[in-house]
């Protein structure tokens, strides 16, 4: 098995080296067939894994391929941890990485418009799209499958750097510049809370290794340390948080969400990778995958929730007043990050996952099928500027709908059983903040609702695109990008009924995720529906479903049956509208006061530290009073002889003198 | 008798008059020459005296080493002069300040 799990590691790799440096001379065609290959073999192999794992009671996997290096019992090496948690997680990275490969294909089929003519960069960029993508899911593989903190640090900057270069793809244009910068930089803060919590991990267990760690950690369960002065932190809150800030980075949760959004300046097909399968799953599944260490704090978890709980439905609320279409979806991916947060706070870690699952599948579709409109309306992503595409692009009309439905938990769907199960385990945990969260998550399904179908009508429904050139151009994308949405859209239906009964109900994860008995949110729901069809059957009691065919309602009456209505709310309250529309402010405060400050210091650093001191003090002071000296000095070379003569014979006579009389 | 003291006044007398000379003179190159080549005989005196009352004949050797180098320098001296004087046109120590700071 574990030449497999390496195969699974390597081909995406090896597709990516390939095409990006031979993409000259593989051409178009070869670079496409080389990445997408290495990745479907992955896909394949994958889905191979997670199928010995469901049926054949694969043994787990732990251990090391590679060492780096030893240093002072510290062990640094490339390993891997291949569990159940794993192989559900390397078989959505890689079947939605595959969707996406395929996809690219058709999405980026006429690139070369989109650099200038002289642009070197452009010139085979879409070798070097396949390339990246490829790296991406290199990047996110090893990120999962690690089993040491250090492999996972190097897939989580392998991870923020890819996307850094797939954010910039265009780099010709300044606004992604700015955005790529911007995730970047947000990236770091997030990141240097991570490595903080991995310089914690090791220097109070001594070691990098999972098991290790978790099976240590109860012993150092009740540590308290000091870090300054007298105040005294408990070793797990700590290490919790610190962990987790760097999960808030990569997985977009207030205060550090603000790169996401701007994230939609790459190309389409991007915008579905890291928003599904790869970069921002990567917090959930760090912190799913460290539940041994979050067991043994409250107050990382408290932390984690409200959050989580903030980000849900806060972000959410922004995504009523988007008017891009991408950036509609991008929006609720932040909620619905925000929802896996809050499963998380509160213990349910299976739930968790589960959610991120169902949400990898259609957050996919629903990018896909916004790339494939965009693809139809010629790069115009207004949303305002489009509707009625519905009779012009049916396969993309349907697949939205699946994706939409399943978005905001409609019975049946995927969403539905992992989006219930969050907000049952809220309803019974009795950690701090879980009042806070469960009203937070509950209002989120209403608004949720709200914005998915907001975005839908206007797209689909209504009149034609307005514009009348855009119309006569209008028609169904090529196959290479309906069929992925086709394969997407059969997974955003299904998998949730399939699979919650093992994953939620069941004892898929046992041994894999570890929650404390009294903490057990997941046995509580438990208790109350037993299986899929039990959820099914108590769907008309449940107050989000109400709420969610509520948003759906609201939605549909505000913006296909009664229009003026939209406006009228948003004078009415204008004030709200504008909050939303500024997103919170968060954009200005942090370009006032982080950008801005450091600006400032940077002129003060320049104009008093360099030009002040460096400039002024050492290098032209130290030449400038070279100068002034020898002014004055040079007043003495009068150029005449006998000036010159008298010194030298006073000088002797001095000499002599001292010889003489000393 | 003379003694050794009376040629030791005598080369200094000479080597002072040479200084002075060095000094006071402001007008001519030629006289500093002079001058230079007077304070070398001061220094001759100096030797001769002392090898002869010393009994030592190298200090007269000496001497004869000293006139040679003062007769090439006083050579080498007037021919720098010379080409001086062409391109300046003068002779003058106070005209002849390109060291001047």
């Amino acid at each position: 098995m574990e030449n497999i799990y390496l195969l699974i590691v390597l081909a995406p790799l090896v597709g990516a080296i390939l095409a990006g440096f031979l993409g000259g001379s593989l051409g178009r065609k070869g670079a496409h067939w080389v990445t997408s290959t290495g990745v479907g073999i992955s896909a394949v192999l994958s889905l191979y894994v997670l199928k010995r794992f469901m049926f054949d009671d694969q043994e787990v996997f732990n251990g090391a391929v590679y060492t780096w290096m030893v240093s002072d019992g510290l062990h640094m090496e490339v390993g891997f941890l291949v569990d159940q948690l794993t192989a559900v997680m390397i078989s959505v990275v890689t079947f939605v990485s595959f969707c996406v490969h395929i996809y690219t294909i058709g999405y980026m089929a006429d690139d070369e418009h989109n650099w200038p003519k002289t642009s070197l960069a452009g010139k085979n960029s879409y070798q070097r799209f396949f390339s990246y993508i490829s790296l991406f899911t290199f990047s996110m593989l090893m990120l999962v499958m690690a089993n040491n903190f250090m492999q996972l640090f190097f897939g989580w900057e392998a991870v923020g750097l890819v996307s850094y270069l797939l954010i910039g793809f265009w780099s010709v244009r300044p606004t992604a510049i700015f955005a790529n910068l911007k995730a970047f930089l947000v990236n770091r803060v997030g990141d240097f809370g991570f490595i903080l919590g991995i310089a914690a991990v090791a220097m109070y267990f001594n070691s990098l290794d999972y098991h290790e760690v978790f099976a240590m950690a109860p012993s150092l369960a009740d540590t308290q340390i000091q870090i300054w002065g007298d105040s005294s932190w408990s070793l797990m809150s700590l290490i919790g948080i610190l962990l987790f800030i760097g999960a808030m980075g990569k997985s977009a949760q207030v205060p550090l969400h603000v790169w996401l959004p701007d994230s939609m300046e790459g190309p389409t097909p991007i915008s579905a990778l890291i928003h599904a399968a790869t970069m921002v799953t990567a917090g959930i599944f760090m912190v799913a995958r460290m539940s041994p260490l979050y067991e043994l704090s409250e107050t990382a978890l408290t932390f984690v929730l409200v959050i989580g709980a903030t980000t849900a439905f806060f972000t959410g609320l922004i995504g009523i007043v988007q008017n891009d279409i991408k950036r509609v979806v991008a929006y609720s991916t932040l909620s619905q990050l925000g929802y896996m947060m809050v499963a998380l706070g509160v213990s349910a870690y299976a739930a968790g996952i589960f959610h991120l699952m169902t949400h990898a599948f259609f957050k996919a579709l629903l990018f896909l099928a916004a790339g494939s409109v965009i693809i139809g309306m010629h790069h115009d992503q207004d949303i305002r500027n489009m509707g009625g595409v519905k009779k012009y692009m049916p396969i993309t009309y349907w697949t939205s709908l699946v994706g939409s439905l399943a978005l905001i938990g409609f019975p049946g769907f995927s969403g539905f059983f992992s989006k219930d199960a969050i907000i049952e385990a809220v309803h019974h945990s009795n950690i701090a903040g879980a009042g806070y969260a469960y009203v937070l998550v509950v209002a989120g399904v209403f608004v949720t609702a709200l914005y998915s179908f907001r975005m839908f009508f206007l797209v689909f429904h209504g009149e034609g695109p307005r514009d009348e050139h855009a119309k006569a151009h209008l028609h169904e994308s090529p196959k290479v990008v309906t069929i992925p949405l086709i394969l997407l859209a059969i997974p955003s239906v299904i998998i949730g009924y399939m699979t919650i009964d093992a994953m939620l109900f069941g004892d898929w994860f046992k041994g894999v995720l570890y929650v404390l008995p009294e903490h057990d949110t997941l046995a509580a729901v438990q208790g109350m529906v037993h299986s899929s069809n039990g959820m099914l059957a108590h769907t008309y009691a449940s107050v989000p479903f109400y709420l969610a065919m509520g948003g759906l309602f609201v939605a549909w009456y505000i913006y296909m049956k009664n229009p003026e209505i939209a406006d009228k709310i948003k004078t009415m309250a204008a004030p709200l509208h504008t909050l939303l529309d500024k997103k919170y402010w968060f954009d200005e405060a942090y370009q006032f006061v982080f950008a801005g400050g450091s600006r400032l210091l940077g002129k003060f650093l320049w104009l008093a530290g360099d030009r002040g001191v460096i400039d002024g003090l050492a290098v032209n002071g130290s030449a400038f009073s070279v100068g002034w000296l020898a002014g004055i000095i040079r007043h003495l070379q009068s150029g005449y002889l006998y000036h010159y003569a008298i010194a030298m014979i006073l000088g002797l006579t001095l000499m002599l003198g001292w010889f003489v009389f000393a | 008798m003379i003694e050794l003291s009376d040629y030791l006044i005598l080369g200094a007398i000479l080597f002072a008059i040479s200084v002075a000379g060095i000094f006071i003179n402001r007008k001519n190159v030629i006289i500093l020459l002079m001058c230079v080549e007077l304070m070398l005989l001061a220094v001759n005196m100096n030797f001769v005296a002392f090898s002869h009352f010393l009994g030592d004949t190298v200090g007269q050797v000496f001497v004869f080493f000293i006139l040679t180098v003062a007769a090439a320098e006083a050579a080498i001296g007037l021919a720098i002069l010379v080409v001086l004087f062409r391109s300046k046109r003068s002779i003058n120590v106070e005209d002849m300040d390109a060291l001047r700071g």
